[in-house]
């Protein structure tokens, strides 16, 4: 190889370095012990925990219903999403239909929130590629729109706290429709736009594809959920398997990638969110009147019966799944996140080996975390 | 379409004991409560032969020691005369940790089959097998169970704490544990002297 063949042993020719927590790629504080011979990396160990508050034990202490706000802090770029999977797993603990009008609510404000965390995606990707700025200016300018219309809805931009067991806190203000259709007929727009900036850019498609390329077999085994798996070229949206809420009423389809590298990462979500615009667009359609919570779902003093529930649902992220164990008390016993953020990070280590450390930003980035998630 | 698991992993393990853990619940989400020992074996052939290959989510559960009161009606002859008499027994339930995986088949789009294991107490039997050679996707939820339960999972690639830090001694999420006043306590120089201090002040009389 080099003259440093001659100088030193093993551990002369590595360089150990800390990424992070502190450093503005790693989407927080997000720590990776990284081992490089040069530029590649040869060893990749995760820190977590910067963020841990113990979400778990602190919803072990509060009621059924204090657990819902906190949800928001989950994943704070979509905490619409986090709240349908904390009421949707609750709903199967005790067994409460939900409204009508409400279940294409959540729909509504649940693809908003995938269109506006898709945005955000491809902001962040291109900001870790180093086109600092001016990209995510862009996606933000789009986002913005979004959580303007979350905030005329619920009364906040990010932390929502809009589902209740059984439905919805509030129903529309007048002509709030009308915003969102504007604000969805006009996205397909913002993504051509973004499509024709930068997806058929030399210097992004150099920096994506063909790098760190992840098969199916070992994607589902690693436990990849969400759009990392659908890249993979695996079938499986919980929207269409399970089905939950009213989704199998909408018309829509599952994108894959065929080699799961990082290029397939960033198109999958492009080619999602335009499916997503074609849900909303059906859902506005059909939503019908009535009652925006079911009348007999108790939220204040609720006791749902002794048991337990695994409730899942395909939040932008991957799988968002909440485990309850209930004891028949006015608290939960078993509060357990799955955090899709966190398990996504699973085969990091694998993915970064061998590749450059300027690549390691770029799969980070496409495996698309957000801590508050990660460490709970 | 969980007891026909159960009767496939009857048929191919006669001899090991996997039980039905019923759910009273309205979410119907029955288990299986295999054993420790065996659980590699099972889960090996729940991934290959049944197709579970992904195990979406791994949790810990805490159950401490706790006594169940139960009416026992009982007869009894006073005089000649038999009488029935209603007591209340308590049982002493003993304590035990508990992993639960959450498994569901891509292949065949089903699922979740819920996979529980026990540990024999909370204190010095806490270890179960690891299920991370099996599923890889366990690999950091089991790590985080270790750290926030305490249960050790033999034959995992890499058990360290995955939340709290490394010098961290109790386990958070028991049910038991008591938080500390100050999380971020460290004893300083001082701590010294305001121990002399009091101990003066004790012997003294003087105020501290």
């Amino acid at each position: 190889m080099s003259a440093l063949d001659s100088v030193g042993s093993d551990e002369a020719r590595t360089l150990d370095i800390s990424l992070g927590p502190q450093h503005p790629s790693t989407h927080g504080v997000f720590r990776m012990n990284v081992t490089l011979e040069g530029e590649t990396v040869v060893k990749l160990k995760p820190v977590f925990g910067y963020l841990h508050r113990n979400h778990e034990k602190i919803a072990e202490k509060n009621s059924w219903l204090a657990a819902m706000p906190y949800t928001d802090r989950l994943d704070y770029i979509c905490p619409i999403t986090n709240n349908w999977a904390y009421a949707f797993a609750v709903e199967k603990l005790a067994g409460i239909e939900v409204a009508e009008r409400a279940e294409y609510l959540r729909v509504i404000v649940g693809e908003l929130t995938r269109l506006q965390n898709h945005a955000a995606f491809l902001g962040f990707v291109l900001g870790d590629m180093g086109a600092w700025g001016s990209a995510l200016m862009y996606a933000f300018r789009e986002r913005e729109k979004i959580l303007d219309l979350f905030e005329s809805l619920t009364g906040a931009r990010m932390m929502c706290n809009y589902m209740r067991f059984g439905g919805c806190r509030c129903d529309l203000p007048p002509g709030w429709i009308e915003a969102a259709l504007k604000v969805v007929d006009y996205f397909p727009a913002f993504l051509d736009e973004m499509e024709a900036l930068l997806t058929g850019n030399e210097i992004l498609l150099a920096r994506l594809q063909g790098v760190a390329p992840l098969g199916a077999a070992r994607a589902i085994n690693g436990g990849m959920s969400g759009p990392v798996l659908r890249a993979s070229g695996v079938d499986y949206d919980i929207r269409k398997v399970d089905g939950y809420g009213i989704y199998n009423r909408f018309k829509f389809r599952v994108p894959r990638g065929e080699v799961g590298d990082c290029y397939d990462r960033f198109m999958l979500r492009v080619i999602e969110a335009r499916e997503s615009v074609g849900i909303l667009k059906q859902a506005i359609a059909g939503l019908p009147g009535g009652p925006i919570v079911n009348p007999k779902a108790k939220q204040r003093g609720f006791r749902p019966p002794a048991g337990e529930a695994y409730g899942r649902i395909e939040s932008p992220k991957g799988e968002l799944g909440f485990y309850l164990i209930s004891d028949g008390s006015d608290r939960p016993y078993r509060f357990r996140i799955r955090p899709p953020s966190l398990i996504n990070l699973t085969l990091l280590e694998e993915l970064c080996i061998g590749t450059k450390i300027a690549d390691v930003m770029i799969i980070l980035g496409t495996v698309d975390i957000v801590l508050g998630e990660v460490d709970r | 379409m969980i007891t026909d698991v159960l009767e496939k992993i009857h048929s191919r393990f006669p001899g090991v004991r996997v039980e039905l853990v019923n759910n009273p619940g309205p979410s119907a989400q029955h288990s299986l409560l295999v054993d420790a020992k065996d659980a590699r074996a099972v889960a090996g052939f729940l991934r290959d032969e049944l197709h579970f290959d992904f195990a979406s989510n791994v949790s810990g559960v805490d159950w401490p020691p706790r006594k169940i009161k139960e009416a026992v009606v009982r007869k009894e002859t006073v005089d000649g005369v038999e009488k029935e008499v209603k007591e209340t027994v308590e049982h002493d339930v003993p304590g035990c940790l508990e992993a639960v995986y959450h498994l569901y088949s891509v292949a065949r789009k089903c699922g979740p089959i819920t996979l529980r294991m026990r540990t024999g107490d909370r204190d010095k039997n806490v270890t179960l097998p690891s299920l991370t050679p099996v599923w890889k996707s366990a690999d950091f939820q089991e790590r985080e169970v270790f750290d926030l339960f305490g249960i050790r999972f033999e034959g995992h690639p890499d058990l360290r704490r995955l939340l709290m830090w490394e010098e961290y001694a109790d386990h958070p999420m028991r049910k038991d544990f008591v938080a500390p006043d100050d999380f971020e306590y460290e004893p300083t120089p001082h701590d010294e002297i305001l121990k002399r201090v009091k101990a003066r002040a004790a012997t003294t009389g003087e105020g501290a």
